[in-house]
């Protein structure tokens, strides 16, 4: 890795909403030669010696915290994890205490996982720092729309032209949000699949361009042409909301079984973002199968990740 | 009542005057807190304290219908004293208090504490609105009978609407009873949940729980329902949405005792205001799309909205420096209230005597008033305030003296400086220095 290759990204990776097509090829190509790090014996470059990471995560998270980190350290960064869970507000300090606090702590680069929607920008308003977004409400989550737009490009060769089918909770979902940006940015076309109480309003105005995202009801019919399925994780929990009848339904309708996979393209990939609930939103033998690419995609989220931390680190140049 | 005559000449300015039809340069003469004499320029006789009004508009006092003063129980956000001063720096002499205090004020006890409080501050005049229900819970009535005795010009639960419509139309009944309308905030809270904005294509971008037009337009057509089933005066507001606007065109085209009302932020600002996640933007009804905020321009101009208020809700600035989930609901507004109406007249949305006339005449109509209130005939209280048009001033946290500060207009540079506002003749505030002139505001 080169590090004169470091480019100009602007000091925060807030979402992909922000992040142009050019940037967004070069974070993938930069991730491409991280890739190979993570093979090697000594897995370490000295890109970040002498720099300081936070992962700063209000919401628990152990793949995505994890990821970060040991990303970090695969680059020779220092790493300091604060999990702050929900209950720093009840307690009394304020999101803008923490950021003080940090600010006070010289941290080069902090990265953040909040149940608040905005909770990045408000953090990267005032902190000198960089701040990368780790998934932020129901916002974005622009290191696993990276993740699974390296993913693809690496399986299918490219991304432009395909064919991508996301099913699940789109209202609430951070994922498809950024998946659905970055993916119309490179050219793919997004069809979203999912009951109509889980599609949000407007949600095709989020597209790169008009056109590019189509929305659907019906899992078959949608997946006769797919080169990608992404069903979502079914937050079990919102069960209690009027969002869909149970799980049990649920998967009848929306759940990607061997059967469904067949009907798309030829060696179709699946994909979901983690943590799966097998045999509900994917069936256990499509997420074990061979056209899986669940385990490559927490592979490539270490690269992916380092890419971000290596440009988003800025400053001292390494 | 002295045994001498108090006089005040005020010459040289512009009067508007929707009630009596007037927009034209004219003097007038007050003698003991009363309109004496309406005249032509150089036309008034006798001597005595002369204000000079040359280059200002000169305008009766406005009633501002909807404020959240957060004394009792909140004086951490804002006291009544700097309430009812920002609301006479603005050219609002008479200002309804809402109920949301701690304690409620549904007794006479807490609206008598609300007025000796705001008599001490001896500025603008202050109304508290009663409660509609004991502790605002929708559960028992307040004692409406007693609150409307002691001067309360309406009841309302603010910004909890009652949950049940049998609870409501008993209110509406009872309040009719003693004569009082009700003011209700429109809200279907089930279906509001926990959204923080306007749902729609930048609540999906944002990733914020959106609440729908419907949340409100659901509340509007319940109570525009109960209004005609008890023949109690409804006043709803603030309203903010194009269908809220179609349901009260044709209920007051039907004869259906109810009114609208809304905020200047309403008719100025869209949902896009939130793009950066800007707290200060968080409010209750949200900021609305385009299309509601032309549908709304139309109503306020037709008359359909017959009342501009201010829906002042100050917080305190920690309060509102949190993730827009956590901050709380509400915009500061008095101290920008007579400005950005009259950004409305420059922009031309609003004529300038439409304007006064939502913030006069409207509230007049809805609640009563005073014999005279809102106009500046012979004989009507010398409530009224001497503004500069063109003068300019930044909104600054220094302009806002440190308090209210939680507005959307932040660092906005708007029309329209109070250079005198009287009550019943007296002053009760006057600029200490001549008015920044246009272009000198200054940066941020």
């Amino acid at each position: 890795m080169n590090a004169a290759t470091r480019i100009a990204v602007g000091k925060d990776l807030l979402g992909l909403a922000d992040v142009s097509a050019d940037t967004i090829t070069t974070l993938l190509n930069t991730a491409e030669s991280f890739l190979e790090v993570g093979t090697r014996t000594v897995k370490k470059v000295p890109a970040l010696r002498g720099k300081t990471v936070v992962n700063l995560f209000f919401e628990p998270s152990t793949r995505t915290r994890t990821s970060f980190e040991l990303a970090a350290k695969r680059l020779s960064a220092d790493v300091l994890n604060i999990n702050l869970g929900v209950s720093s507000v009840v307690k009394g300090e304020t999101l803008l205490d923490t950021a003080r606090t940090i600010q006070a702590m010289s941290v080069d680069t902090v990265v953040i996982r909040h149940a608040a929607s905005g909770a990045p920008k408000m953090l990267a308003d005032v902190l000198p720092s960089h701040v990368i977004n780790a998934g932020d409400g129901a916002h974005e989550h622009p290191t696993q729309g990276l993740l699974d737009l390296f993913t693809i490009r690496r399986a299918r060769g490219c991304v432009a032209g395909l064919k991508v089918v996301i099913v699940g909770d789109i209202a609430h979902s951070r994922v498809a949000r950024s998946n659905l940006i970055g993916l119309t940015k490179l050219g793919a076309h997004v069809h979203l699949v999912a009951p109509p109480t889980m599609i949000p309003v407007g949600i095709a105005a989020l597209a790169s361009a008009p056109g590019t995202v189509t929305i659907g009801n019906d899992l078959d019919q949608a997946l006769a042409d797919a080169d990608v399925v992404m069903p979502l994780r079914l937050q079990l929990e919102r069960q209690g909301a009027p969002l869909f009848p149970g799980k049990r339904e649920y998967a009848h309708l929306f759940g990607l079984t061997p059967a469904r996979l067949a009907a798309a393209r030829a060696g179709a990939l699946a994909m979901h973002p983690g943590p799966i609930n097998r045999g509900v939103e994917i069936d256990a033998t499509v997420a074990d199968g061979d056209q899986s690419a669940i385990l490559d995609q927490v592979t490539n989220g270490v690269a992916v990740r380092m890419a971000v931390l290596f440009h988003y680190s800025g400053g001292g140049g390494a | 009542m002295s045994a001498l005559q108090h006089t005040v000449r005020i010459v040289g300015g512009h009067l508007v005057d929707p009630a009596a039809g007037i927009d034209a340069p004219r003097d007038l003469l007050i003698v003991d807190g009363r309109v004496a004499m309406v005249a032509e320029p150089g036309r008034l006789p006798g001597h005595g304290a002369t204000l000079d009004a040359a280059g200002c508009h000169v305008l009766p006092g406005f009633t501002d219908t909807q404020a959240h003063l957060r004394e009792p129980g909140y004086e951490y956000k804002e006291t009544i004293a700097q309430a009812a001063g920002d609301a006479a720096r603005g050219g609002i002499t008479r200002l309804f208090a809402m109920p949301n205090t701690n304690p409620v004020a549904d007794s006479l006890a807490v609206c008598e504490l609300v007025r000796a409080k705001a008599r001490a501050a001896g500025a603008a005049h202050v109304l508290p609105v009663g409660a509609l229900t004991r502790g605002m819970a929708g559960e028992v009535l307040s004692e409406m009978g007693e609150l409307a005795r002691s001067g309360c010009p309406a009841v309302s639960d603010a910004w909890v609407p009652v949950d049940s419509s049998q609870m409501m139309r008993r209110a509406l009944e009872y309040a009719r009873g003693v004569g009082l309308p009700v003011i209700t905030v429109p809200q279907d809270l089930g279906l509001s949940g926990k959204g923080v904005m306007h749902e729609g294509a930048v609540s999906t971008r944002l990733g914020l729980s959106g609440i729908p037009a419907a949340s409100e337009e659901i509340s509007v057509a319940r109570d525009i329902a109960l209004a005609e089933l008890t023949g109690c005066r409804v006043h709803i507001s603030p309203v903010s949405t194009a269908g809220s606007v179609r349901l009260l065109g044709d209920a007051i085209r039907r004869g259906v005792p109810v009114s609208a009302g809304t905020a200047p932020h309403y008719l100025l600002l869209t949902d896009a205001f939130l793009e950066g996640y800007d707290t200060n933007g968080k409010v209750y009804p949200p900021l609305r799309s385009d299309a509601d905020v032309r549908a709304l321009r139309e109503a306020v101009a037709d008359g359909t909205v017959a009342v501009i208020a201010s829906c002042h809700a100050p917080h305190a600035e920690f309060e509102k420096q949190v993730e827009f989930d956590h901050a709380p609901f509400g915009v500061a507004a008095l101290a920008t209230a007579l400005s950005l109406t009259l950004l409305l007249v420059e922009e031309g949305i609003l004529d300038l005597p439409t304007a006064v006339a939502r913030w006069t005449v409207g509230p007049g109509q809805v609640f009563g008033a005073p014999a005279g209130a809102g106009t500046l005939a012979e004989g009507a209280p010398a409530d009224l305030s001497v503004v500069d048009l063109g003068a300019r001033w930044q909104v600054t946290r220094a302009a806002l003296s440190g308090h209210g500060l939680n507005t959307p207009f932040l660092g906005h540079t708007l029309p329209g400086r109070v250079r005198h506002t009287l009550i019943g003749g007296q002053a009760v505030f006057a600029a200490e220095a001549p008015p920044v002139a246009a272009g000198l505001g200054g940066g941020a």
